[in-house]
């Protein structure tokens, strides 16, 4: 079965700066990769690159079978992306907001009611404009849509950030059902305590490459240190 | 296309409804342009009623620039314009639908304007179909040209300048054409002197649409 992503020797350039110096990765579908790393390490840019948001300078990269330099538009409507901002309009209600989404990408709005009241976001928070939420409820609604949708690749950049202990457990509820569903999950994280369980393979980034690999299946335990990570996955360059 | 443009066309509406940004601001800033040039102009009321026509187009040219920031500005905070090339919408699509959302707040816009050349001016509307014809014409070429333009300046910091430096200089053909056009709705020129000006504004707004269907998905992504 071809990887979900496939990334190889992938570069890209924003502005001056090599946000990716070089990444190989390789992602099965059905997997939950973990992305971890220092600020500016390359979590995000490498995400964004698999939405098609970034641009490849160099190299070579396929998502969901989708060439990154040819077909990026087309990947779009197949990838869920959760980023530090929510990509919420403020002045629409939270079912506004995730119906515009649903009907965006030509998904059903069949099972909305269901998801917001899974998320905590039924009620009158349902018709509040998103504009007068909390950080935390404005993640839930970001997620709704994203487990609204239910896209073949989702891409969580640091999804626990915000969220209270409850939401947290309704987010490793829905990693786990969907990718009991065959859907793919990347996921950059600075919470090791909450993205590990998650993982079944934690990719170690610095300065814009791949630096170490750690498969949490033989060897669910995280490593004390950065060495050890690399001491693990035996020196691994290639994810 | 059809369907994905009246989606955004509905939501830039809608949270229109909600903000009242255009209702509070940019209508009030285009009737202002009106007080205050009659205030230049002076009593002499037949310099009034000649500088009419091309001082509502100015003062829609001007409400043109800011609703079509604000259509953009909608997009700008908490990374929804990454949103919304995520969700997989055509951008032709986009395009369409961002440019009936402006041309639609900007035809409410015009009808404010054209009472307050009639009430402030003095002036008489002589052609009815000319100056519809003409006004629709004409804000659906500022429209389009206004919605491509924003695109192009969408992802850069100094957007909010950019914009104006941009599209006033392309949106010169609407002004004269305009101008002319409804110095015959209103009398001022005679009968159908403002026939070939329709017919201008017509092709522009024609030419910016097409363009804009082409070309706004390309322009989105390098912004």
């Amino acid at each position: 079965m071809a990887p979900a992503v496939l990334l190889r020797t992938a570069v890209c350039v924003t502005g001056r700066f090599p946000a990716l110096a070089g990444v190989d990765l390789a992602v099965a579908q059905g997997e939950v990769v973990v992305l971890e790393g220092p600020n500016g390490a390359g979590k995000t840019s490498v995400l964004r690159v698999c939405a098609g948001l970034l641009p490849l300078t160099e190299g070579e990269g396929t998502v969901l079978g989708c060439d990154l330099r040819r077909h990026a538009p087309a990947l779009r409507r197949r990838v869920g992306m959760l980023g530090h901002a929510a990509a919420l309009y403020d002045d629409l209600t939270v079912v506004e907001n995730v119906r515009f989404a649903l009907r965006a990408a030509g998904a059903s709005v069949a099972g909305l009611d269901g998801v917001l009241d899974r998320l905590e976001l039924g009620g009158r928070v349902r018709r509040t404009p998103v504009g007068r939420l909390s950080a935390g409820q404005r993640r839930r609604v970001a997620l709704a849509v994203l487990v609204a949708r239910r896209p073949e690749l989702w891409l969580l950049d640091e999804p626990h950030a915000g969220l209270d202990a409850g939401a947290r457990v309704v987010l490793g509820e829905v990693i786990a059902e969907v990718v009991g569903e065959g859907a793919t999950v990347l996921l950059a994280s600075h919470e090791p305590e909450v993205s590990w369980p998650l993982a079944d393979r934690v990719v170690s980034l610095v300065g814009g490459r791949v630096v170490g690999v750690h498969d949490t299946r033989s060897t669910p335990h995280r490593p004390e240190a950065p060495d050890q990570l690399r001491a693990v996955s035996g020196g691994a360059h290639v994810a | 296309m059809w369907r994905d443009s009246v989606l955004v066309a509905g939501k830039d509406l809608r949270i229109e409804i909600r903000s009242r940004v255009v209702l509070h601001q940019v209508v009030p800033v285009a009737v202002l342009v009106l007080v205050l040039f009659a205030f230049a102009l002076g009593p002499d009321r037949s310099a009034m009623v000649q500088a009419a026509p091309g001082l509502f187009w100015v003062a829609v040219l001007f409400a043109s620039v800011l609703a079509v920031q604000r259509s953009f500005g909608l997009e700008a905070p908490e990374g929804a314009r990454d949103g919304l090339r995520l969700s997989g919408l055509d951008p032709a699509g986009v395009f369409l639908g961002k440019t009936a959302a402006v041309a639609l707040q900007l035809v409410i816009l015009e009808v404010v304007l054209t009472a307050g050349v009639v009430v402030l001016y003095g002036s008489h509307v002589r052609s009815y179909g000319s100056i519809v014809v003409a006004g629709l014409a004409g804000t659906f070429g500022l429209a389009a040209a206004g919605t491509l333009y924003g695109a192009l300046a969408a992802g850069l910091r100094v957007r909010e300048t950019l914009l104006p430096f941009l599209f006033l200089p392309v949106a010169a053909p609407v002004l004269l054409a305009g101008t002319r056009a409804w110095q015959s709705g209103l009398g001022i020129s005679a009968g159908h002197a403002g026939d070939p000006w329709v017919r201008l504004l017509l092709v522009f707004a024609a030419v910016y649409l097409a363009l804009g269907v082409v070309i706004f998905g390309p322009l989105q992504e390098a912004s």
